[in-house]
């Protein structure tokens, strides 16, 4: 056991440990949510992250993006979470991404991974994710975000858990993202994900709702039958 | 009466329970017309914690939870 990870002890066990060094995820988004994500599962000791996003850090970022940086204004995110990974741990395999999640190129991107994170920040963009993950049978964990509130739920391949949670019209009056819903975000999806990866139990057909703003924390059980 | 509860940004403007009479409600529908919100608006609808749709007949008693689209990253 590496000193780095002694106290993931005993609340992981050693051979849990040795299993996340094994596996291999794809965070697909690398801003608001996707930044906290790779930082967790860098931190706690996945072996191989590919981190995807199309998009280059702008001032607005600031305000919740952990990869966000003044002098990475302009820049890749894919290629700043590259490089932050690699101060933590160089040991870890990262494979950056400088693209946009899209119907052409969703399948290969979602390919040769044990477990697929969504950090986008928009829903057609997860529509894509979703049926790509379907496709390839992969379980994904959803994660989504606005002003004071973040919701999270595990996606098992063509369970249709996007199409219930978007229903066909759905809008949004909120467009604001607070600088903890984030991580709290990413923090919910890493456990649920190392949970998953070290095969441990968790809950499918679950939506998880936090309200920061009224300190109301919903367990929604989904019926993921119903896409009205 | 049917008692509904409101989440998040769905409180905006309005209260975070409400309660109406059963007898002029009998679809969840009727409750957000009632309530100006369109159906865009609302992402998930419990009947007594159970998740439904917006055809789900009410009846006395009901506890109706409406909860906003959450969409950003």
């Amino acid at each position: 056991m590496e000193r780095r990870y002694e106290r993931n002890i005993p609340a992981l066990s050693d051979q849990e440990c040795r299993l996340l060094r094994s596996k291999r995820v794809a965070v697909i988004g690398c801003g608001g949510i996707g930044g906290y994500l790779i930082e967790l599962l860098a931190r706690i000791g996945v072996g191989y992250i590919r981190a995807v996003d199309g998009d280059v850090f702008e001032e607005s970022n600031f305000n919740r993006q952990l990869l966000s940086e003044q002098p990475l204004m302009g820049r890749p995110k894919a290629k700043a979470a590259e490089a932050r990974v690699q101060r933590i741990n160089p040991r870890i395999e990262v494979e950056p991404v400088a693209a946009y999640l899209d119907s052409n190129n969703a399948k290969e991107i979602v390919s040769g991974c044990d477990l697929v994170l969504d950090g986008l920040d928009n829903i057609r963009a997860r529509r894509i994710l979703a049926a790509a993950c379907a496709e390839v049978g992969v379980p994904y964990i959803h994660g989504a975000i606005s002003g004071w509130v973040a919701q999270v739920g595990i996606s098992m391949p063509g369970d249709g858990l996007i199409d219930v949670l978007y229903p066909e019209g759905v809008s949004f009056r909120d467009r604001s993202v607070l600088s903890f819903a984030p991580s709290l975000c990413a923090s919910v999806q890493a456990a649920l994900a190392v949970k998953m990866l070290i095969g441990r139990p968790v809950e499918t057909g679950t939506l998880y709702y936090f309200d920061l703003l009224n300190q109301e924390f919903e367990t929604i059980k989904l019926d993921l039958g119903k896409k009205e | 009466m049917i008692e509904v509860r409101l989440f998040a940004t769905l409180r905006q403007g309005r209260e975070k329970s409400i309660m109406l009479d059963s007898k002029d409600f009998p679809t969840a529908r009727d409750i957000l017309d009632h309530l100006d919100i369109i159906p865009g608006e609302v992402s998930i609808l419990l009947v007594n914690g159970f998740h439904k749709g917006l055809e789900a007949q009410l009846e006395d008693g009901d506890v109706v939870a409406l909860f906003p689209p959450v969409g950003g990253g």
